[in-house]
């Protein structure tokens, strides 16, 4: 039995890949893949005829195996599906890190998940909290409805939008620019950013075309995702690669960090560093990209 | 639990087993490939008897063909397939209790 420690609410989310639940070859070793967290799928990629089978190898991988340092989230089918209740038991008892709600359209999805994850707790002795949740955004109803979503629980670490069905909606396909879906990942982003939870975009799911792919996750990163939902271990590196401060970065946010400090015991709010004007306002962003230089191990200091 | 109808579960493929149970009346009738039996077969076996001792079979016949499963995986394949023949596989499953 592999006890897993307590999972931390806000963690280094770049890549999130999804794994068929049901299939023991994959799940067995998706931690050698370096990715921040996996997904283990109990809802599409499973058949509906299997979705039994799926929990029953569900539970024991979770108990059995040694995923370190990956956070492990499980997506459960739909809460218009008979199977929703026996997935938030079987990932309550296993275990699992956190609980990806699919096609998720108001609070009132987040606050039913929630309950069934409380009761589960409670039949399985696990600490009450333990279990966080995600949601996956995959409607025009759920984007109009995104801040409700985000902000419905303290249990909610993120939402990650859900590109396939969203299209579909709003009839349009994918364009080598992203304006199909421009609105709704904005729309998606400043939710989450006023409900203080971290924001994912959907798959990528040509894996020959790798130029487009840079293209988009350039583009999450310039639009303040935290992170990107993958399809295939071949598709982390660059995103970790893209999502990484640059050299020049740590050392502008090091020098602005320090700044601020010094001249605020000085009593002075507005000065100039390499020529440009900082105040108090740059100061998040610096301790954020000093915080993620030294999650990719790129930092040592101590500043944050 | 008793074996009451013919239940299957798992695939054939690698890195999966495929388990068969068919009501019996002669003990636990276990017929065993795997391509792994040199290596492991005596292991496998002992999984399998001890699983169906935890879910309280005394009696059927268990066909498991096993393509290299991982142990994690011989005991859900198994535990599914008890499940499944007696109708018990969709809900308040007994996680942690009797699923071990």
């Amino acid at each position: 039995m592999i006890p897993r420690p307590k999972p931390e609410r806000f963690r280094l989310r770049r890549t999130m890949m999804f794994m068929n639940a049901q299939k023991p070859g994959l799940i067995k070793d998706a931690y050698i893949y370096g990715v921040d967290s996996i997904m283990l799928d109990l809802e599409d990629a499973v058949a509906e005829n299997q979705k039994d089978a799926a929990r029953f190898s569900l539970y024991h991988a979770l108990k059995t195996i040694d995923y370190g340092d990956t956070e492990v989230i499980v997506r459960i089918n739909g809460l218009d599906t008979p199977h929703w209740k026996e997935d938030v038991r079987v990932c309550v008892a296993g275990g699992a890190d956190g609980i990806r709600i699919a096609k998720c359209e108001s609070a009132q999805d987040v606050k039913d998940v929630e309950a069934a994850i409380e009761m589960a707790e409670e039949e399985f002795g696990v600490e009450k909290g333990r279990t966080l949740i995600m949601a996956a955004l995959e409607s025009p109803k759920g984007i109009m409805n995104a801040y409700e979503i985000c902000a419905a629980s303290d249990r909610m670490f993120g939402v990650a939008i859900s590109g396939g069905d969203l299209r579909k909606c709003l009839q349009t396909s994918p364009q080598p620019d992203g304006v199909d879906m421009l609105v709704a990942r904005g729309q998606m982003i400043l939710a989450a950013r006023a409900a203080g939870i971290q924001c994912f975009d959907t798959v990528f799911t040509n894996l020959d075309d790798m130029e487009g792919f840079e293209a988009e996750v350039r583009q999450n990163k310039a639009m303040g995702f935290d992170g990107k939902s993958l399809i295939n271990p071949k598709q982390i590196r660059l995103v970790h690669e893209i999502f990484a401060p640059t050299e020049k970065e740590i050392i502008q946010a090091e020098k602005i960090v320090n700044a601020v400090r010094e001249n605020a015991a000085k009593g002075l709010g507005v000065f100039t560093v390499d020529g440009k004007m900082i105040d108090i306002a740059f100061l998040p962003g610096a301790e954020r990209t000093l915080r993620l230089a030294k999650a990719c191990g790129m930092y040592k200091g101590d500043l944050v | 639990m008793d074996i009451k109808n013919v239940a299957m579960a798992g695939t054939l493929e690698s890195s999966d087993v495929q388990v068969t149970v068919e009501p019996g009346d002669n003990g636990i009738e276990l017929t065993l490939t795997s391509s792994v039996m040199n290596q492991y077969g005596r292991q496998i076996k002992a999984t399998i008897l001890e699983t169906l001792e935890r879910l309280g079979v005394s009696s059927a016949r268990v066909t498991v063909v096993d393509k290299g499963a991982l142990e994690c995986t011989l005991k859900a394949r198994v535990e599914c397939a008890v499940f499944r023949s007696c109708g018990q596989s969709a809900e308040n499953i007994p996680w942690g209790g009797v699923i071990r």
